[in-house]
């Protein structure tokens, strides 16, 4: 049987206050596959899922489900068509229950009053045709895990009798066997008809996934074919014109690795324990570690954040006593944390109020100098905006990622602590990223880098430190594969790694 | 629902404190050789929490959807002067007089909605605006106490089931009345919705005004109810008598202290009843004292403070740790203590 489109977008153009943010861009979406969206930041994947969706509309093109032209006003029209998207931020309510959740706006009614019994029942059966029978329906999300509040969101997807379910970076924030979740949800969704369109940065689930690929690229169609047709090194060179061998740079020649700069002896907290590591001076050490492991954690305890309760820190063979963030800024230590939108940035304030906030707040003194360098600095990391005074929250993630980096570098520190860099940042201004971290190992920082994904562990590092329930679990030299980290942070045999 | 959380509810955290307060309230009570359950003291703070109820029922609506009601206080003392003057002293004239105060009530709870959900202003400036407007209308037109209540009308604050006031009675009952919307109703759960998300709300198909409006409508009827009981209870209307029971900060304590969200979408009636009944309790005992009236907001003051730091603590609380906490921290030098796994 030849498969079915159900959804046919051509055409699509958007702008926004004059720029125009995707341009004649069309896609096709077959019942019972996974079609494959992908393209850097700013490449316009998220207008295209947003007019599929209904909360824009196309300035031109149409959009036509089982051959019918439609237009959704509203994000709930495209749901009662039957197209449902699960954005990156959930669209829950935290302290309801999920049972509420997935019926919010469609409680079943009985005799004026809302059928509480029933509601929880078909949410449970929702539940379970997921195969996640263990949720109970009567949870409120708040205590869910991501992965979890994910899963409320499919079934509520799945209870609006979606034919069609989008999916925006679903697994950005699962741990590894959450992605296998996942999977098999997606598995049973289109094992009943439903059309997938996911998008991702990440290739291997495009990979392992998607029938179909379209690749975007500023705002533009660049091709749509078989995902057999294509290989990881293709996909990416299609999405950025830009080949994996210079993905990650390579040590800048005069970067010589010194004497120890940051040690930890034994350090521990809640959730860290035992761990000893050195981070010389023109180092960069990468840490590595399933997703509860310990990594965040760690670099929280090294900045005072979390404070360690036992061990020894040295820096430059001095030993500190980090009880606050305040004290590891004096101390010459700075964290780019994970989350940048939370605890990285004030996103209504402007760029140089963000770039100059840490000095201002901890060293007043040199404020005047650090703002005569923003300037420079912002512009070497190719930070693009409008102007100094350009709120940040208008700025792309990875060009707010350089705003950080920019911040913390205004305190001149002398071990730059790296959570997630290049979390929800386009490749673009990961290489950028990529090529700041060089130069400051060149110039004799030391910088301790956590990420999630092995590939930037393994490019970027000198060394590797796994963790593994809080614990090293071993440490790897430059040029491991991903299968030795693999090995260390699940404890498997080798070869037992899926 | 099954407890999921660690700890205790924050109801169940408030109705501990109502607990204790009774204790120590009735301890100290005994110390100045009065009896804290004789009927008559106990009918007392029941009668202090209809009107306090009455009204923070309404605000825990309003706040719940996540709006503030600071014109309270001016529609309880609107609601006595209508209802007085209007009732003149004729007990004929009761049931227009209720009607008209309710109706005057609910358009200006309608104007708070209106404003609040339709000009997008917040509530703390919606309804202040709107209290203003109230409070000089009254001031310009009513100097003094305006009109009488009947006697029939009196007797509603003086009746008793027991040693239960029916004042109380009927503050239960509305308070019962909103439990079962906000659990059984479409408009209840998506009153929850619009103060925990107005945009998940949006985004799920609900239409994001009518709950707003309904909750200040039902908050300012409930003032207004308070007002015809203050009627009840003082004979004549008073153009002050709001404000100076200092109802709409008062109200949003005890909403607050019931363990109720500022911010909306998590909290309840239960509770707020619980954080009325503390602050009853409270005055009583304070009043059996002969506390100084000063010391008594001093006293309040730090409680909702205390409660709600707690309920902050709680909310902070994090995943346990996976290596044990309590390990102090080991002196330079030494080697440190074992970990201790307790996972």
């Amino acid at each position: 049987m030849a498969p079915q489109p159900v959804l046919v977008a051509s055409g699509l153009t958007k702008s926004f206050l004059g720029t125009t943010v995707l341009a004649d861009a069309g896609l096709t979406l077959v019942a019972g596959q996974v079609h494959g969206l992908v393209g850097e930041n700013g490449a316009g994947k998220s207008t295209l899922m947003k007019l599929l969706a209904g909360v824009h509309q196309p300035d031109a093109g149409t959009i036509s489900l089982d051959g019918t032209d439609v237009r959704f006003g509203h994000p709930v029209q495209a749901q009662q068509a039957g197209i449902s998207t699960v954005f990156q931020e959930f669209n829950l309510l935290p302290d309801r229950t999920i049972a509420e959740n997935v019926f919010l706006g469609r409680e079943p009614v009985r005799r004026g009053m809302v059928d509480t019994a029933a509601m929880r029942r078909d949410a449970q059966e929702l539940l379970e045709g997921l195969g996640v029978s263990h949720l109970e329906a009567g949870r409120p999300v708040r205590t869910l895990s991501v992965a979890e509040q994910q899963i409320v969101e499919i079934a509520k997807a799945v209870s609006q009798d979606a034919r069609i379910i989008s999916m925006d970076e679903p697994t950005a924030a699962l741990a590894d066997h959450e992605v296998e979740l996942l999977y098999a949800i997606i598995g049973r969704l289109t094992a009943r008809g439903v059309a997938i369109l996911y998008v991702s940065h990440r290739l291997k689930e495009i990979f392992d996934l998607c029938t179909t690929i379209t690749v975007l690229k500023d705002g533009q169609h660049v091709t749509t074919r078989a995902a057999a047709e294509l290989d990881e090194a293709e996909l990416v060179r299609l999405m950025v014109g830009r080949s994996l061998v210079t993905y990650f740079p390579d040590p800048l020649p005069g970067t010589v690795v010194g004497e120890p700069r940051l040690e930890l002896e034994d350090v521990g907290h809640g959730d860290v324990d035992g761990v000893t590591l050195t981070v010389h001076a023109g180092e960069v050490v990468g840490v590595s570690g399933l997703q509860g492991s310990g990594r965040t954690e760690l670099l929280e305890g090294v900045f005072g954040v979390r404070p360690f309760s036992r061990g020894t820190v040295r820096l430059d063979g001095r030993e500190l006593r980090l009880r606050s963030p305040r004290r590891a800024v004096r101390a010459g230590l700075a964290l780019v944390t994970e989350d940048r939108k939370a605890t990285g940035l004030a996103l209504r304030q402007s760029i140089l109020d963000n770039a100059l906030s840490v000095v201002r707040g901890v060293v007043p003194g040199r404020t005047g100098q650090a703002r005569r360098a923003v300037p420079g600095v912002l512009s070497s990391l190719r930070v693009s905006a409008r102007g100094l005074d350009q709120e940040v929250q208008f700025l792309s993630g990875g060009n707010q990622q350089k705003v950080v980096l920019a911040r913390w570098l205004a305190t001149e520190p002398r071990v730059v602590l790296l959570d997630e860099p290049t979390r929800g940042v386009d490749v673009g201004a990961k290489v950028a990223i990529y090529d700041l971290v060089r130069q400051l190992a060149a110039d004799g920082f030391a910088v301790l880098m956590v990420s999630s994904e092995l590939p930037e562990v393994i490019g970027m590092s000198d060394r590797i430190v796994v963790l593994r329930d809080g614990r090293v679990a071993g440490e790897l030299p430059a040029g491991s594969s991903e299968e030795d980290v693999l090995q260390l942070a699940t404890g498997a045999v080798r070869g037992a790694v899926a | 629902m099954r407890g999921r959380s660690a700890g205790l509810s924050s109801t169940a955290i408030v109705y501990l404190v109502l607990l204790a307060t009774t204790v120590v309230g009735a301890v100290l009570t005994a110390t100045v050789g009065r009896n804290f359950f004789s009927s008559g003291n106990i009918s007392a703070i029941l009668t202090a929490t209809s009107i306090l109820g009455l009204i923070a029922i309404g605000q825990t609506l309003v706040i719940l959807v996540g709006s503030l009601d600071l014109s309270v206080p001016y529609v309880v003392s609107l609601a006595s002067i209508i209802g007085g003057t209007t009732m003149a002293g004729e007990s004929g004239n009761i049931v227009p007089a209720v009607l008209l105060t309710l109706a005057v009530a609910a358009a200006i709870g309608l104007a708070n909605g209106l404003v609040v959900s339709q000009l997008h202003v917040h509530g703390f400036i919606a309804t202040l605006g709107v209290g203003l407007v109230v409070s000089g209308y009254i001031g310009t037109n009513y100097q003094g106490s305006s009109g009488s209540a009947p006697k029939a009308f009196r007797a509603v604050d003086e009746a008793k089931i027991g040693p239960v006031p029916v004042s109380v009675l009927i503050m239960l009952a509305l308070a019962a009345l909103a439990f079962l919307m906000l659990s059984r109703t479409r408009i209840g759960h998506h009153m929850y919705a619009v103060g925990g998300s107005p945009e998940v709300a949006r985004l799920s198909g609900l239409r994001t005004s009518p709950p707003v409006v309904v909750a200040h409508v039902l908050c300012s009827v409930l003032a207004g109810v308070a007002g015809l009981l203050l009627l009840s209870r003082l004979s004549v209307g008073s153009p002050t008598i709001g404000s100076q029971g200092g109802y709409d900060l008062l109200s949003i304590a005890a909403v607050v202290l019931g363990g109720t969200l500022l911010a909306g979408g998590r909290g309840g009636i239960v509770g707020t009843l619980g954080g009325v009944a503390i602050f009853a309790v409270m005055d009583n005992t304070m009043g059996a004292l002969e506390v100084n009236p000063f010391l008594k907001d001093v006293v309040r003051g730090v409680i909702i403070i205390a409660a709600v730091a707690v309920y902050a603590r709680r909310n902070l609380q994090v995943r346990p740790a996976r290596f044990d906490r309590s390990v102090p921290p080991a002196p330079a030098g030494s080697t440190p203590p074992p970990a201790q796994e307790v996972r």
